[in-house]
């Protein structure tokens, strides 16, 4: 079963996972309008920066025992295929899923619907459904952000690891994004 | 941020009301931005035509070319050549409105503008082989108006000023083939060059890029320099005040900010009107205090000795002192948020060039013609804003600092003795080793004006005599560097020169374009003893620089043989060919190089490695 899961170090902070997905979740699904409707569609994926200014995508891992599932009073979150999703009809916005979330990623906000509820990651089933990736997959273009099973995931490392096995992971980085990062810490330091 | 966002004592109570009362600046703005994007970081985000936008992955994967088949090397060069396209095109105006005022003063259109220097006007006139014999001065600076306009065309295979050059340099310069030929004619070829489809080769786009700068330094900023001086006098040693503290309580502020002396020199002597001054007395006020911000706050200090209330990151605090009752402007460097943040106070910003209009604020279109009139309109504005100020909304800092300035090249060969004969033996003798241009303007990215003082502390107790220009020169000045009393944070050698002499151990130099005063002063001393400025044991740092106009100034001090050392890095980390090309390659060519070291106290020891290998091949 895939899920989109990261390779932190090759985020670059661009945030275009963001805007696809905001505009995945717009009415228009399109980049030229949907910042014009109302409400201003949201991203489901953030991407949080570290004091050396170094990015990191936070998004919901659709665990396997769901705390915002499991807390919520009306019942309105369910795991359906593998993906947990809030029906916005059951929802009453009390914003205890958004609590319970060890990662911060349920916001209570308005949708099409008119009235505030639970928002979160909604794994681009309507995508899946014709076979395509999540749109931030498809918009990362480092491939931080992949879509694929845990087991793939895990056997990449480990393939990664073995391949530098004299050298540490960090030197597999290409010389311009070492000197980056380098030069990013640096600045850090000296605020 | 827990820690300070600066070290100038007098910006922190104001950084503090910002903050308190909801007024966003420039360093909560750049916290918004954050994380900044990586691919612009890296330079390697084209957005240059309509094919794209384009992006190549820095991790060496898919995709790896534009849509036009430019690769990462092509598209950090091209990205880099633009900026400094801007900041050569800013210059370049700035002396060209330099140039027409005088050029109208010459025909006796220009309200109030006079010829001040005329032993400068004419020697730059005999520079260009103008006859001097028979000529009234009207005429003679009319005929140098023309020489010096012909240089930002087509007509002419090389600039002027490059014959002050040393030999040696221009031999480099020929054989590298980037002598200019016309300031904005090499300007526009940038532009040209960068238009898809048309340089392609990262080396020879930078190269153009050496060639463009070149013509900056002593094409553009060079001629607004001695232009200026001609038109308004040559700085000689002033002394006065800086800091926001220099904001009075009972009197007319007046804030001077932007570029362009041809405006503020016209607003200082506006402020001397009896009828304004009346005018003023009437309203409550004890006066009319004109201060200056950035680089025309530089030229009026020089030239006129007005005090300067702040730098680059200091524009959006003088406002927050709630004293302000008109900031004045032109145009390069000046914040779009002023007019927001003046909504806050009774703060007018007054726009005077076509060029730079800004939402918010009062228009007052400036032209030679009626200069004085325009002028005193604006003073006068200002005066009838001060019973709009709310006193007890008024912060303003008590701990102001002096500061001695106006070392033009003139002024320090006149202190020296009329040659450049005493620096050569001070450096020789090892009593001074070295000289550093420390430039550039504030970046948030940087503690403000954390880098300039801190590279300035570290040189001077070294016995490295620092020059300053610009918003540095500023930062150095708070710090109080611009004493003589600094002399005590010098090492003794440095310490012995500049206590005979009553100077400071920073000299201020002024303003952005008059970095081409570091040129002229570079060039004297090398060919005194007949060899390049690249043997020279000197180096430049712009610690803290965030503007085009900086690319520019770097590259041209780069090509003209000084190592020069960057506290902010430029978008190029995403090309190893372009940055090797910097950070070494250069020096193969041009023999002086780029390094990036935003730790000040690390770029000490940079450039002191420097200049004792320099020292050391000059056998001293």
């Amino acid at each position: 079963m895939k899920r989109v899961y990261v390779n932190y170090e090759r985020c670059i902070g661009c945030r275009h996972c963001e805007i696809a997905c905001a505009i995945e979740h717009s009415n228009s699904k399109n980049i030229l309008s949907f910042i014009y409707e109302e409400p201003v569609p949201k991203s489901f994926i953030k991407i949080e920066t570290h004091s050396f200014g170094y990015t990191y995508p936070i998004n919901c891992r659709h665990c396997e025992l769901p705390l915002c599932m499991n807390v919520c009073p009306m019942h309105a979150i369910r795991k359906e295929d593998e993906t947990v999703l809030v029906d916005p009809d059951l929802c009453i916005g009390c914003g205890m899923c958004a609590m319970a979330c060890p990662f911060g990623m349920i916001t209570i906000s308005e949708t099409h619907i008119k009235r505030k509820v639970a928002i979160k990651c909604d794994g681009c089933k309507e995508r899946k459904h014709v076979g395509k990736v999540p749109a931030c997959v498809e918009a990362c273009k480092t491939k931080a952000l992949v879509y694929e099973s845990l087991d793939e995931y895990e056997e990449k490392k480990r393939k990664r690891l073995i391949c530098g096995i004299e050298e540490p992971l960090k030197q597999k980085l290409p010389e311009e994004i070492l000197t980056w990062k380098e030069y990013l810490k640096e600045l850090n330091s000296l605020l | 941020m827990k820690h300070e966002k600066t070290l100038d004592t007098q910006a922190i109570p104001l950084i503090k009301r910002a903050q308190e009362q909801g007024i966003t600046t420039a360093w909560e703005r750049y916290e918004k931005q954050l994380p900044q994007c990586g691919y612009g970081q890296l330079g390697i985000c084209c957005t240059l035509c309509a094919l794209g936008p384009c992006r190549i992955d820095p991790f060496g994967e898919s995709p790896q070319r534009g849509v036009c088949g430019a690769d990462r090397d092509t598209i950090v060069a091209r990205n880099l050549l633009q900026m400094l396209a801007a900041g050569a095109a800013a210059h370049s105006d700035h002396g060209r409105e330099v140039v027409e005022v005088a050029f109208k003063t010459a025909q006796g259109k220009a309200e109030k503008y006079k010829i001040t220097d005329s032993e400068k006007l004419k020697r730059v006139a005999k520079e260009y082989g103008i006859k001097l014999e028979d000529k009234k001065e009207a005429d003679l600076l009319k005929e140098l108006c023309i020489s010096m306009m012909e240089e930002f065309g087509t007509i002419k295979e090389e600039l002027q000023f490059l014959k002050r050059a040393p030999k040696k340099r221009l031999e480099i310069w020929q054989n590298l083939d980037v002598i200019p030929r016309g300031i904005d004619r090499e300007i526009v070829e940038a532009m040209h060059r960068v238009h898809m489809g048309v340089d392609n080769h990262y080396t020879s786009i930078l190269l153009h890029g050496i060639r463009t700068a070149i013509a900056d330094g002593w094409g553009g900023s060079m001629i607004a320099t001695e232009m200026s001086d001609i038109l308004f006098g040559t700085p000689s040693i002033k002394e006065t005040e800086v800091g926001l503290s220099t904001l009075k309580e009972d009197e007319v502020n007046i804030v001077l900010h932007g570029h362009n002396p041809v405006l503020s020199e016209q607003i200082v002597m506006a402020a001397e009107d009896k009828e304004i001054l009346e005018l003023a007395k009437q309203k409550g006020a004890n006066g009319i205090n004109i201060v200056g911000m950035c680089c025309t706050g530089n030229e009026i200090l020089m030239r006129q000795g007005i005090p300067i209330a702040g730098n680059m990151l200091n524009q959006e605090l003088a406002i927050i002192t709630g004293a302000v009752e008109a900031m004045v402007v032109d145009y390069q460097c000046i914040f779009p948020s002023l007019s927001e943040i003046a909504k806050c106070f009774h703060t007018k910003i007054i726009t005077t060039s076509e060029k730079a209009k800004f939402n918010g604020a009062i228009h007052y279109q400036f032209h030679p013609e009626n200069a004085y009139e325009v002028a005193k309109q604006i003073v006068k504005v200002a005066v009838e804003n001060f019973p709009n100020r709310k006193k007890d909304r008024v912060l303003i800092p008590d701990r102001p600092q002096r500061l001695m300035a106006g070392f033009s090249v003139e002024t320090i060969l006149s202190a020296l003795g009329g040659s450049v004969k005493p620096i050569v033996e001070a450096i020789t003798s090892g009593k001074i080793k070295g000289a550093v241009g420390i430039v550039g303007c504030n970046n948030p990215k940087i503690k403000h004006d954390y880098g300039h003082i801190t590279l300035a502390k570290e040189l001077i107790k070294r016995d490295v005599l620092v020059v300053v220009t610009g918003c540095s020169a500023i930062a150095c000045a708070k710090e109080g560097l611009l004493t003589p009393e600094a002399a005590s944070l010098a090492g003794d050698g440095l310490r012995s020169v500049i206590e005979a002499l009553k100077i400071p151990p920073v000299l201020h130099m002024g303003s952005c374009v008059d970095c081409s005063r570091i040129l002229v002063l570079l060039a004297a001393i090398a060919n005194e003893i007949g060899v390049d400025i690249s043997d020279l044991p000197v180096a430049g740092a712009a610690p803290e620089w965030y503007s085009q106009k900086a690319v520019s100034i770097g590259s041209y001090f780069v090509a003209s043989g000084v190592f020069t050392v960057l506290g902010v890095a430029p978008r190029i980390f995403g090309s190893k060919k372009v940055t090797e090309l910097l950070a070494e390659k250069l020096e193969e060519v041009l023999k002086a190089k780029f390094a990036v070291e935003p730790d000040p106290v690390k770029a000490a020891a940079l450039i002191m490695d420097h200049i004792n290998s320099k020292r050391k091949s000059l056998g001293i």
